[in-house]
Parts: structure tokens; sequence; C-alpha cells
């Protein structure tokens, strides 16, 4: 399933997204017509709807937007909504942190996990020293 | 054909039950319509429309028709999550006001207590959703998504969980009335705050019930509705939004009840302060106060003031809500409020609502729901009744 639909973005550059996972970088997606950086990846912008749509490799900083925290049997999870530099937004989990460093506004930057499946998923930690 | 014929609520039915496990829910669907249609008086020949949501079994609405005998001149089985049956309500209106049916059937019922069903888990609505890949691996259990909406609440206006707690209290001095409640305990500020937290800021008992049942409403033309027994209901306006994520643009400080509650006021000709009842669909508390502001009830940012110090609570507050009990002490049947909100409001303009929560000379009326996550993708839908 997860494997179909990121085929379905962008025809000849399916691998775009798991390349840039493999250097710890977040892929987004950029219209070429109307010019938004936008996410989830989708082959149609969501803007205009145009198909001249195409990967862009995010520098991968951000801030947190929001969070909830829930306390699970392996310990806290994070999830949060972090908002790029480029401008988009997306849904997230927040790793790697103390609880009294999560906060609307942190800076952040994309660390690069894997999911319960070993696929690799873009998280973020707290950026230290600004 | 008769032009733009009014519609009515004549018939609303709220299955009895809060746990269903030896009750099948194809057999809560029809118990709750046969409920309905003889609230109103009716009978199931007189039904030609038939509206259900996502939580019909098979088929959806052509299943269940055949399982109840409907013989059927429109079908519409619209899925917009927890307020579909608002939605339905909307829909059922033009069909009336169109000429295409004259007895308008809507249902739900579900099982989720039995089944076990929780908030803390993702909910998958479908394997193949555009969304799924990119979203649950982080694992977004309803509780946590509708805490981010709290959080940013708290972060821009200084929404505190103490004013959040208000909303559950004034449901649970409500409930206390209502023998079928799920949660008929009253509580304090003190017992919510004190109840474990589940996802921050969220406790608890900032969290609706999972229940089992249902309930049914029927809609009538006015050539059918002014022969009813039944006090007469009219819907005087109605409308429905969708708001989501719009590519990555995030903003959770508003629903789509902004856009539903403006559309609905305008075409009912009355405003927020004009309403005397109003059944708030409250998913969780803060879904509550994002509607009343939304909704025009208090501004932006104001709806921890408008809620704190019993605000929600009838006969002493400003705006007496979800005098049931709402989803928060009394049914979420199917996970899904928005029936139950229909016919609380109806209730209260007939005057048949529990005494002790009954309001006074209740003429207007308003029902409005919040449905899928308010944080990712979401409806609103709402409606105006009046008593004529």
């Amino acid at each position: 399933m997860q494997e179909n639909e990121r085929a379905a973005t962008n025809a000849g550059e399916a691998a775009f997204p798991d390349k840039a996972a493999a250097r710890n970088r977040l892929a987004y997606m950029e219209c070429e017509a109307c010019g938004e950086a936008y996410y989830y990846p989708r082959p149609l912008c969501p803007f205009c709807m145009s198909e001249e749509t195409r990967w862009k490799e995010s520098a991968g900083d951000g801030t947190i937007y929001s969070y909830s925290v829930t306390q699970k049997a392996d310990g806290p999870q994070v999830l949060a909504f972090v908002y790029l530099a480029e401008g988009f937004s997306i849904l997230t989990n927040i790793v790697d942190c103390a609880a009294e460093d999560i906060a609307i506004g942190a800076p952040v930057e994309v660390s690069i996990r894997d999911d319960a499946e070993g696929r690799p998923i873009p998280c973020f930690r707290i950026k230290r020293g600004g | 054909m008769s032009a733009s014929e009014r519609a009515y609520v004549s018939g609303i039915y709220e299955h009895p039950l809060r746990s269903a496990p030896d009750k099948t829910v194809p057999q809560l669907h029809a118990e709750v319509a046969s409920g309905a249609l003889a609230d109103a008086g009716l009978e199931l020949g007189d039904v030609d429309a038939y509206f259900c949501a996502g939580d019909a079994p098979g088929l959806g609405g052509l299943s269940m028709a055949e399982y109840m005998g409907l013989r059927l001149r429109h079908v519409d089985t619209t899925e917009t999550g927890g307020p579909s049956y608002i939605t339905h309500l909307n829909h059922a209106v033009r069909a009336i006001a169109a000429g295409k049916c004259t007895v308008a059937l809507i249902t739900l019922a579900g099982r989720p207590r039995t089944a076990k069903s929780s908030g803390r888990e993702a909910r998958v609505y479908s394997a193949d959703a555009p969304d799924l890949p990119y979203e649950l691996p982080f694992a977004p259990s309803m509780v946590a998504l509708y805490g981010m909406v709290a959080q940013r609440h708290m972060h821009e206006f200084g929404t505190t969980s103490k004013q959040l707690a208000w909303i559950k209290v004034a449901a649970s001095l409500h409930a206390q009335h209502n023998p079928h409640a799920r949660l008929p305990d009253v509580v304090s500020v003190d017992d919510v705050l004190a109840s474990p937290i589940i996802s921050t800021p969220l406790h608890r008992l900032d969290c609706c019930v999972v229940t089992d049942g249902g309930g049914a409403i029927v809609v009538t033309a006015e050539s059918i509705a002014r022969d009813l027994k039944q006090a007469r209901v009219r819907i005087l306006g109605a409308a429905e939004a969708v708001k989501h994520q719009g590519g990555g643009r995030v903003d959770l400080t508003y629903s789509a009840a902004a856009q539903a509650g403006a559309e609905a006021f305008a075409e009912a000709g009355v405003r927020p302060a004009d309403i005397d009842y109003a059944s708030i669909y409250d998913s969780f508390t803060i879904t509550a106060l994002l509607q009343l502001e939304d909704l025009g009830f208090c501004d932006k940012g104001a709806g921890g003031r408008f809620v704190a110090d019993g605000g929600l609570v009838s006969g002493s507050g400003r705006l007496p809500f979800n005098t049931d009990g709402g989803g928060l002490c009394n049914n979420h049947p199917a996970n899904r409020g928005g029936i139950t909100k229909i016919i609380e409001a109806v209730r209260q303009l007939r005057g048949t609502a529990q005494a002790a929560v009954q309001v006074p000379d209740c003429e207007l009326a308003l029902a409005s729901g919040i449905g899928g996550s308010l944080a990712t993708r979401h409806s609103s839908a709402v409606a105006i009744l009046r008593r004529d």
C-alpha cells in the first residue's frame, strides 16, 4: 500500500524520497506552474492541479507549530506539526528530546528514522545551540 | 411540484442502550428507525427517502433499505464522519424543497463499545487513503490529534485546562438528569484535572464516551408535517463545509464551522445571540470550544472565558448546551455524535427535554457537528431549528 502510493508520485523519480532519506534529507514537492511547495507528496498540485510538479529536498529546518505528548509502554511519543523553512507543514514525531525541551516555536531539524516496517520516515529533533 | 416546500423535523429517537453486545448493527438501525417513525406518527410505507453514512453496513443505503423494507425514490449516503447526520438534514431540506421526497429517514447505529474501540489508536478509514503513508507511521491517535489543537489554542489565546474542564463539568451537570446517560455522575473542575492525561494537554475526562447504540430522525415536507402529532420544528437554515491541511498550510486555530456556521445563520436570517439552546459536538472539550468561537457565540480566542464558571450550564449560564449530557457524558453512538445533537435540540424546542435542564420557552436552537479530525481533515455541519 505504501509502496504503491509513493511510486505514484512523479513518474520517473519514484526513488527520489528514498535517496533523500538515505542522506537524512526530507523530500517534498513543488509545483513548477504556481511555485507552491506542498506536502504530503502527490503528482497533481493541490494549489492549481498542474501536473508540472517535481521533488525537492528540504534543508530540514523548521519550528514546532503544535504537539501532543502521549506516554506509551516504551516511553513518551510526541506527535507534532512542524513548519519547514520552505513554507509547508508536516505531521511528524519529535524524537530524542526531553519533555521540557518541547515547545511551540522551538527550532527543530529533520532526523530520518525507520518505522516499524523498516521504512524511512521523517522525524524531527530539537536543534541545540540555535 | 410545489416550489421550495419547507422541511420539518417530525420524528426523533435515541436508542436507550449504551452497550448492545446482543444486537447487530443493522438491527440497531432498524430499531431507531422504528422509534423515530413512531415518534412522528408515520409508518414504514410513508418513507420515500433514506439517508445514512459509513456506519451503515454492507452497501450502506441499499443494504439497509432492503433490511428495513424501505421503498425509496431518493437515497443519500453522504459520509462526512461524525456530523454526517446533520449534513443529511441539510441535504434532506434541499431534496424536499426540490420535490424529490416528502418523508426522509436518517439513521445512525454502531457498537464501538462492544468492539472495544479507543481514541488512543490511530484510525484507518481505508488502506488506500492517500495521507496514510505520510501520517500513520507517526501514530496519530484521535486524542493526540485533538491534543495538538488544544495545545495551539492555549499558546495563541492563553486558554487553560481549567477552562476546558468547565465544558465537561457543564455536560455532567446536565447528564445527572438523563436516566440513560453513560456517565451520570456530576464532576468538578478538579476531577477533570485530576483524571489521567491521555495525550497532552487532554485528560481522560476531556474525552467523550464510547457507546453502542444509535439514533434516527424523520424529516418531512410541510404538506406532511402539518397533519402530524408533534410540535412542528422547522429547519430554518443549514450548511456544511470541509477543511483540511491545504497542501501543508495547517492552521489549528479555527474549524470548518466558521464557514458552515456563517452560511447557516445567513440562510436562517438569525444571529448567534438569538439562539436559545445549542447542541455543540463534543468529541473532546476542545472540539466544543473551537465551534463556540467559530459559530460566533464569542470572539475568536475568547472561548475559554465563555465556557468558564458554568457558562454552558442550563438555567444559569450564557448559553445552555448539550442538555442531554452530550458526547462527554451521555452518548456518542458509533463514535459519531451528529444525530444526538439534532435529537436534543428538537427535544428542547418541543419542551420535552428533562425538566431540570429544559430551557424555558425555547424557540430557536442550533445543532453543530465536527467530524474526521480537526487537526488533519474534517467536516462541519450546522443546522438552525425553530419551533413554529
